[in-house]
């Protein structure tokens, strides 16, 4: 822009982009070549204690909001994580960037485990690794200007001189799409994507090599979301950034992430190409996610099924014996709620390459007519389950119970026969 | 904006406008929120003309407050005597005056006392956590637990009369009230995302209560501190009238003058009048202004 501060190192001028500048704050060795994990998270486990008490306190329990949770980050990639809210996917983020400190577990980054790092050796972990806070309201101090926002990394770990410090915020508020006079309004000044803006340049200024991206854009107006999209993209490709983004919304996560892993009652039940997602979930979870996800299409919308689970997230202080989704799990049911669910805990098994899910039946939803439905494939009409006429269906009627329900419908998943 | 699209003309008025426009920072957005909002107006003139009487009383005051004159005791308001005269002939004007700067005096400085000690105790139980709070936390229910005004007067009792210990009393009585609000607040904002930000950054635990958890914790100070020097002054008068005032006797301290006036209360009831006036106008300011503070300076009322 042409108010860029006359030699900002590594900007030629700054006539109309100013150039990514790792330069003056660049951390001397990167994460290596591409494909070589920069994050390596194996068995992360965070547990909250439950106490009780006044005085003396007793420790009665734990919620286990993540437990036991394994995942790779390339370097460069976008990783997704989605779940529904209290699957812990944000408590896996908050345990990266160490605002949690994790029970049990590695979390490998770039070699070092800094699951257990304390003190200085956490301190400079810290300036490789950022996050992006869902809520632009709140994760901003209002008593600071934007500027003394987006510098505060760099004070706390005294990089640069002041005027250094200045150069940078008019260097990095244009990499975000704002006016690099912006530096001195405070955060109400702003309006939503703006500040997600400052935010953003806030995660940028130690010039990080993984942003932990927690629901950045679920809190903004849907115009405004595209917008926040393409901009964590276009840095990506500029600055080299590898992504973990946590979102709610499949059909967000789809779009931005090279790799998707969708979480339940904090573990991972599947992960999976972005693609082979979409057109392949092989987790009855998975399914039943992708089913609330829009095809723009009306002919697909029209043949399409939804999967309603029924009940609530069962408590992560006392999860489910077993699969933790056999509660709610409607292949459960059409296969008459095999033993081996609530008994045994399913690991996570690459059942294709690069594809891997946490179910004893992932076979059988391979293939299943409901996937087929959810991913808006085309499947012969005798397959179709009789949609609503409970009592007639013989070959498919199990999946009745787990398709769409008119309202008021009463739900019996004894009624499923095939068992035994 | 967009980045890739910078429209010439765009980018070179964009930088210049937003020079000119100068940012309004908190502070001034909610002074003229203030302004605008007519109670706390008048609170505000109250306590203006509170502190400039108290401030200017030697140049303002036509006599001094311990001028005697044997003629004229217990005289009725005139142009001579604006508030008329009281036991000794004393010209009530001049002495209401003074009496505006001892309770200004006592009430800001105890107030201070209190807000720095209260402040300090919050800071440390919110911070610290742990065995700190619950420790500190109980001594202040206890201190709590014991009526304002009988506290004030065991700790005069205990310490003796004077202008010092009249100041700690009434700072004693209202450190758990600032201890507790400030320690609430920065419970509430532990848990913000602003701060845990700067935390994952790596800032310090000073750091975090010094940058971030104080700065925000101010308004509710500001706003209980308004208010509280409200009741100072009452108090102030109060146990200047249980006779643990100031000292000397002869001091134009508000609560000590009413004692005096009491006595003549059928015959001269215009001195009881002006001073109880004095103690309601500033109390009411003050709980004005202090209302409106809080109005205008609550992010919730915001955006």
């Amino acid at each position: 822009m042409t108010m860029a501060p006359a030699p900002a190192p590594g900007d030629e001028g700054g006539a109309s982009m100013p150039a990514a500048t790792p330069g003056a704050v660049s951390p001397a060795s990167r994460a290596g070549v591409d494909g070589r994990p920069l994050l390596r998270v194996e068995g992360l486990k965070v547990h909250f204690p439950i106490k009780e008490g006044i005085i003396l306190e007793r420790h009665i329990g734990d919620v286990r909001a993540v437990d036991g949770v394994t995942f790779e980050l390339r370097k460069g990639e976008t990783f997704g994580l989605v779940g529904e809210s209290g699957c812990g996917k944000s408590t896996t983020g908050r345990a990266i960037v160490r605002i949690y400190r994790p029970t049990a577990g590695r979390i490998d980054f770039d070699g070092v485990d800094i699951a257990s790092l304390e003190g200085a050796a956490l301190r400079q972990m810290r300036r490789r690794v950022q996050m992006i806070f869902q809520d632009p309201y709140a994760s901003l101090d209002p008593r600071m200007t934007a500027g003394s926002i987006i510098a505060e990394p760099l004070e706390i770990h005294g990089i640069g001189t002041r005027r250094e410090r200045q150069d940078r915020i008019r260097e990095l508020l244009p990499l975000v799409g704002l006016d690099a006079a912006y530096g001195v309004r405070y955060p109400h000044e702003f309006s939503g994507g703006q500040r997600q803006r400052i935010g953003v340049a806030r995660a940028l200024a130690l010039d990080p090599d993984l942003i932990v991206a927690d629901e950045p854009i679920s809190a903004l107006d849907v115009s405004i979301q595209a917008q926040i999209l393409n901009l964590l993209q276009r840095l990506q490709g500029r600055l080299g950034l590898t992504y973990l983004f946590i979102a709610h919304d499949l059909a967000v996560v789809r779009h931005i992430s090279d790799r998707i892993a969708v979480m339940y009652l904090g573990q991972i039940v599947e992960v999976a190409s972005s693609r082979d997602l979409n057109t392949r979930p092989l987790h009855p979870y998975s399914v039943a996610l992708l089913s609330a996800v829009p095809i723009p299409d009306p002919a697909v919308e029209m043949r399409r099924q939804r999967i309603i689970l029924r009940g609530d997230v069962p408590s992560p202080a006392a999860p489910p014996s077993g699969c933790r989704f056999h509660t709610r799990c409607w292949l459960r049911e059409r296969l008459g709620n095999p033993e081996r669910c609530s008994a045994e805990e399913p690991v996570l098994r690459e059942l294709e390459s690069g594809h891997a899910v946490a179910c004893h039946f992932a076979e059988d939803v391979a293939g299943s007519v409901e996937q087929a439905l959810v991913t808006g494939r085309r499947v012969p009409p005798t397959a179709i389950p009789a949609g609503g006429d409970a009592t007639g269906g013989e070959v498919f009627v199990p999946g009745d119970a787990t398709s769409e329900v008119p309202p008021g419908t009463p739900v019996l998943p004894e009624a499923a026969p095939g068992a035994e | 904006m967009s980045l890739e699209t910078p429209g010439v003309t765009a980018v070179a008025a964009a930088p210049r406008r937003a020079e000119e426009r100068v940012s309004r920072g908190l502070w001034s957005d909610a002074f003229s929120r203030l302004l605008r909002n007519r109670p706390a107006l008048v609170g505000l003139i109250c306590i203006t003309a509170f502190i400039g009487v108290a401030i200017l009383a030697p140049v303002i005051a036509p006599y001094g407050p311990y001028e005697q004159r044997t003629g004229g005791r217990l005289e009725a308001p005139s142009a001579a005597h604006l508030f008329g005269t009281d036991l000794l002939g004393r010209d009530m004007f001049s002495r209401v005056l003074y009496g505006a700067q001892i309770s200004l005096q006592v009430g800001v400085i105890a107030v201070l006392m209190a807000l720095v000690m209260g402040g300090l105790i919050g800071a440390l139980a919110g911070g610290l956590g742990g065995w700190v709070d619950s420790v500190l936390m109980r001594v202040t229910d206890v201190l709590l637990a014991i009526p304002g005004i009988l506290l004030a007067i065991g700790i005069i009792a205990w310490l003796d009369r004077g202008m010092l210990q009249l100041m700690l009393a009434i700072a004693v009585t209202y450190v758990p009230i600032f201890a507790r609000l400030l320690r609430g607040s920065i419970l509430a904002l532990r848990e913000s995302d602003y701060v845990i930000a700067a935390g994952a950054v790596g800032a310090s635990r000073l750091r975090l209560l010094v940058r971030h958890m104080l700065p925000n914790a101010l308004t509710p100070l500001i706003v209980q501190a308004t208010l509280i020097l409200a009741t100072a002054i009452i108090d102030i008068a109060g146990l200047g009238f249980l006779g643990l005032g100031p000292p000397d006797p002869r001091t134009p301290e508000w609560g000590t003058m009413l004692v005096d006036a009491r006595r003549f209360l059928q015959t001269a009831p215009h001195i009881v009048f002006f001073v109880g006036g004095a103690i309601v106008v500033s109390a009411i300011g003050f709980n004005l202004l202090g209302d409106g503070l809080r109005e205008s300076l609550d992010p919730r009322l915001k955006r």
